[in-house]
């Protein structure tokens, strides 16, 4: 966190701090946290990437989704100590300045989100499918987002999303 | 000359959604997103036991945390005259609690604090002094004699029951009764569920003494309904109290009621002068806020031998937990319950209603439903299937012989509402075609001879959407119409705002769809505003599927008084009288001459700038807007799976669902909703409920013990539509965002009933989890769900 202060508080007198580094979205970030603080939180609260949502608190919805060095984690119960020195993408990193990536662009198309609260972890969790599987069966691309709860849209648009997204990565790429 | 409309995103365009452009970068703006300069952090301290006195509550160790601004108390709220509240249902409902806990998770102490963390911390500080109670976790025990009386705080309240109620013809009925051929009975249970929209409630309140004013950032549904419940109860100056309801993280009714967190929240941003954030967690949503259903049904069919129904009788007990907070705006108790067999021509039917305390969470609400229409629309198709297997006839051939004809309309229902269009016949056979239905009969009788179990589900309704009107609808008086204020710039483009709130159904996109079709004004140029009170017109939010039926309407309503403006300033721009000037979308254009015209961003620009003499300038408006009947939108659904008789799991084969429900704005958000309710609708058959222990311990307390269906469980959904427009809406539009929750459930019931009843079983209730499917094939019996639930479950 940078600031040109950090006011000393009657609370943060005693409380023991550590110091973790995380590249975030490609940008290394620093922070002097409480062990106990959430990776959620930090993301959330720190860096004001409010993206990343906070659903269940128990790592069952999947709002919280990310990406810690490539592989889906739920930032709601992982501490953000845990993720010193690891390299995190939240949902502010999938676009560039100029372009939206094609699960962004498959969501919108598709009508894969109602209410937004579930996408971002969905978005993330897909993008961690694609990587590793980029023709997926509609089996596979619903086993991979089974750990991802939606409450709208009764997932069948969010399955043809990421399809969709596949197919324009792979044309892309071909 | 006309535009295309599809091209500009009128009517009937699948429109992409604008609302996605900030949701899929991560820049939605949902509660929990808002900080405010100075915020502090509130945390509530609940109950762990369901019921008992409070004997102390010692908060000295809370108030020791370093970075604790404020503990507060039901005694200290009380010193206010808050310690209670008014519910939306004519009760009243602890905010924190003063004499004794009713339900588990009840709200006993608050802590404000720095951070959230230590909000927690002090919480866990707080030490209660309870003196257990007995405890009444389901109607039969409220009203037991010598039962404990839960609400001992109530004047004449000598018992736990909270209303009796009828409604029909019981001398009608009877004799049905006694003409009948076969009189047929079904008894069930609707478990109690909760709507858990992903995104728990919240507040942010930020009282302002230097200029009095509370503005308050909240999870509601219906924001205007909160600001006039502050107004009303709080007694704050009505122009002094702003609700702002920004992104939602879904509701499905769970977002209407006001929760006793939004009142301390405000509470304490008043007595510490700063910002207070409530977030709640995942568990004191699904314990604490408005669950759905709960519902005891029972009753009976009287049929003759050639498949007429003659009458119907239904009993339904409902569980209300601690207090009646179901917020619903019908001014029947049991809401739209008798809205039951509402597609089907019946002479007589009669209904009793009666509704109990228990030591649960309060609610009841209508969880993306109108008012208890899914616990009547279920018990309507599971009675129907009933009877067809009494009488030995064919579900789908009962059926037909008994929805109301295409000719009949306007239809008296059984109960008394007045239906007014549709084609039920023709979506049932729409359904029954698409899923091959003769042939699946014959497939099923095949594989039963090979030992496998397959049924077929079959849910036909039509259902009350968009309350009210305001001559049966009110929620503390207030009636139920909506708004829509459309202000066109200079440039021809616009902002609407409307009393609705969008929770993910997409108004951002569809109202400015709606100004398409009126004005011809494309409709990326308009931006749809909703949720914030000091800009929105009062209106009554979005819940009961009425944002389309009535909201939806006065923007219609709205955009046809803009364009009767631009009518005036065309004739004065094109220098002819007004009657000779004609309208095709965009643009008016002289009768005798059509290739002289002024197209409506024309006219805008002249309402600023070159308006007749005398015309007020500028080009804005507002409708209000009260619909002269509920909507009746008709769907058919139709369900295939198999059983497995050695698990008792059921695999959905296939689930077709034909919706009638008007004329379609945007027929892609139009399908998203049918599918999101479809999944609704199978989660409630199948596995989602929420029970309690015989102590009043909340079984489902969290997403591990409360299940809710993954992409990977949900099956895979075919959609077909029919069209019947309806005759009193402007655009000939009925609601449909809950109507395959509402009839999907029954769909499914009835095809795992269907693959079993060769088995003597008639009813599982659900949800239909595998070990209740085994048992009552092992047992050949019935299963009731009724709590508590058993312990000893393997």
């Amino acid at each position: 966190m940078t600031s040109l202060f950090e006011e000393i508080t009657e609370t943060s007198v005693d409380i023991p701090v550590r110091r973790v580094t995380i590249t975030v979205n490609g940008e290394k970030r620093s922070a002097n946290v409480e062990p106990r603080l959430l990776l959620a939180h930090l993301l959330r609260q720190g860096f004001k990437l409010t993206g990343t949502h906070t659903g269940c608190d128990t790592t069952n919805c999947g709002a919280c989704t990310v990406l810690v060095d490539g592989r889906p984690a739920k930032s709601c119960t992982m501490l953000a100590v845990q993720a010193d020195g690891r390299d995190v993408m939240t949902v502010e990193g999938l676009a560039t300045a100029s372009e939206l990536h094609p699960i962004q662009e498959g969501f919108k198309e598709e009508h894969g989100l109602q209410c937004g609260y579930c996408t971002p972890g969905m978005m993330l969790a897909a993008k961690a499918l694609l990587d590793e599987n980029p023709d997926p069966t509609e089996d596979e691309v619903r086993w991979a987002l089974s750990g991802n709860l939606c409450r709208c849209t009764g997932y069948q648009n969010i399955v043809k999303s990421v399809l969709w997204a596949a197919e324009k990565m792979r044309n892309s790429a071909g | 000359m006309s535009l295309d409309e599809i091209k500009i995103g009128g009517m009937g365009a699948s429109r992409r959604r604008v609302e996605d452009n900030r949701f899929i970068r991560g820049r939605g703006n949902y509660v929990d997103d808002v900080v405010l300069p100075g915020m502090l952090h509130m945390e509530i301290l609940r109950s762990p036991v369901a019921h008992a006195r409070i004997r102390s509550i010692d908060v000295s160790k809370a108030w020791e945390i370093p970075g604790v601004r404020l503990v507060l108390t039901g005694d200290m709220m009380a010193t206010r005259n808050l310690a209670w509240m008014p519910t939306l249902s004519y009760d009243t409902q602890a905010v924190l609690a003063t004499d004794k806990v009713r339900f588990q998770g009840q709200e006993v102490a608050a802590v404000i604090a720095d951070d959230p963390y230590i909000a927690k911390d002090a919480c866990e500080a707080i030490v209660v002094d309870y003196e257990t109670l007995p405890v009444i976790v389901n109607p039969d025990q409220a009203m037991a004699s010598g039962a404990t009386l839960i609400r001992d705080d109530k004047e004449n309240q000598p018992d736990n029951k909270v209303f009796d109620w009828e409604v029909g013809d019981r001398p009608a009925t009877d004799k049905a009764f006694e003409e009948a051929d076969v009189v047929s009975e079904i008894e069930l249970h609707y478990p109690r569920s909760h709507p858990s929209p992903l995104e728990p409630c919240g507040s942010i309140a930020d009282f302002d003494r230097s200029t009095g004013k509370l503005t308050v950032y909240m999870t509601t549904q219906a924001p205007h309904i909160i600001r006039a419940a502050v107004a009303l109860v709080a007694e704050l100056p009505e122009h002094m109290i702003r609700i702002i309801s920004p992104d939602l993280g879904g509701g499905f009714g769970n977002k209407v009621p006001v929760y006793p967190g939004y009142v301390i929240s405000i509470l304490a941003s008043i007595l510490t002068e700063r910002p207070v954030k409530w977030i709640e967690d995942k568990t004191g949503n699904l314990i604490s806020t408005g669950f759905g259903r709960d519902v005891y049904l029972k009753g009976q069919m009287a049929v003759r031998k050639d498949g007429k129904i003659l009458g119907v009788r239904m009993h339904t007990i409902s569980d209300h937990g601690a207090f009646f907070s179901d917020a619903q705006p019908s001014k029947f108790k049991i809401g739209l319950m008798h809205s039951a067999f509402a597609c089907y021509d019946i002479p007589a039917a009669h209904l009793t209603a009666e509704g109990y305390y228990t030591n649960k969470a309060p609610g009841g609400v209508a969880y993306r439903c109108s008012f208890r229409v899914t616990e009547a629309m279920f018990f309507q198709e599971r009675m129907i299937q009933a009877a067809a297997d009494d009488l030995g006839m064919d579900q789908a051939e009962f059926r037909r012989i008994n929805l109301v004809r295409d000719d009949d309309f306007p239809h008296r229902t059984p109960f008394g509402f007045l239906t007014d269009s549709g084609q039920y016949g023709k979506c049932l056979d729409v359904a029954l075609e698409a899923i091959g239905y003769e042939q699946f009969l014959k497939d099923q009788e095949e594989a039963r001879k090979n030992g496998r179990y397959l049924g077929i589900g079959i849910s036909t309704m039509t259902e009350p959407l968009g309350a009210g009107n305001s001559r049966e609808y009110d929620i503390l008086g207030i009636k139920m119409f909506d708004s829509a204020e459309l202000r066109v710039h200079m440039t021809g483009k616009a902002i609407l705002r409307t009393g609705a709130k969008t929770q993910g159904q997409g108004h951002e996109t569809t109202w400015a769809q709606i100004v398409a079709h009126e004005l011809g004004i494309p409709a990326d140029d308009v931006v749809v505003e909703e949720g914030d009170t000091d800009t929105a017109p009062f209106g009554m939010g979005t819940y009961a599927s009425r944002s389309t039926p009535v909201a939806g309407a006065a923007v219609a309503m709205v955009a046809r008084k803009i364009r009767a403006k631009s009518r005036k300033i065309a004739a004065h721009l094109l220098e002819v009288s007004e009657e000779d000037i004609e309208w095709e979308l965009g643009r008016f254009y002289v009768r005798s001459s059509p290739d002289r015209g002024v197209t409506i961003q024309e006219c805008a620009m002249a309402a600023y700038s070159n308006m007749p003499d005398g015309m007020e300038p500028g080009l804005e408006n507002t409708a209000y807007y009260d619909p002269p009947n509920l909507t009746w939108p008709f769907a058919a659904y139709v369900a295939t799976v198999e059983v497995d008789p050695e698990t008792g799991v059921w695999d959905v084969l296939r689930m077709v669902a034909v919706d009638d429900c008007g004329v379609r704005i945007n027929p892609m958000i139009v399908e998203g909703q049918i599918m999101g309710g479809l999944t609704e609708a199978y989660a409630m058959a199948s596995m989602q409920f929420i029970t309690f222990d015989a102590e009043g311990n909340c079984v489902g307390s969290n997403y591990m013990d409360y299940l809710l269906p993954t992409a990977w469980e949900t099956p895979g959904f075919e959609l077909h539509e029919v069209v019947t427009p309806c005759p009193h809406h402007p655009i000939g539009a009925k609601g449909i965002g809950e109507c395959a929750t509402v009839g999907g459930p029954a769909a499914f019931v009835n095809a795992v009933m269907n693959a079993v009843e060769h088995l003597g079983v008639r009813n599982i209730d659900m949800p239909l989890l595998p070990d209740r499917v085994h048992e009552a094939i092992a047992t050949r019996s019935d299963i009731s769900g009724a709590p508590p639930v058993r312990t000893d479950a393997p």
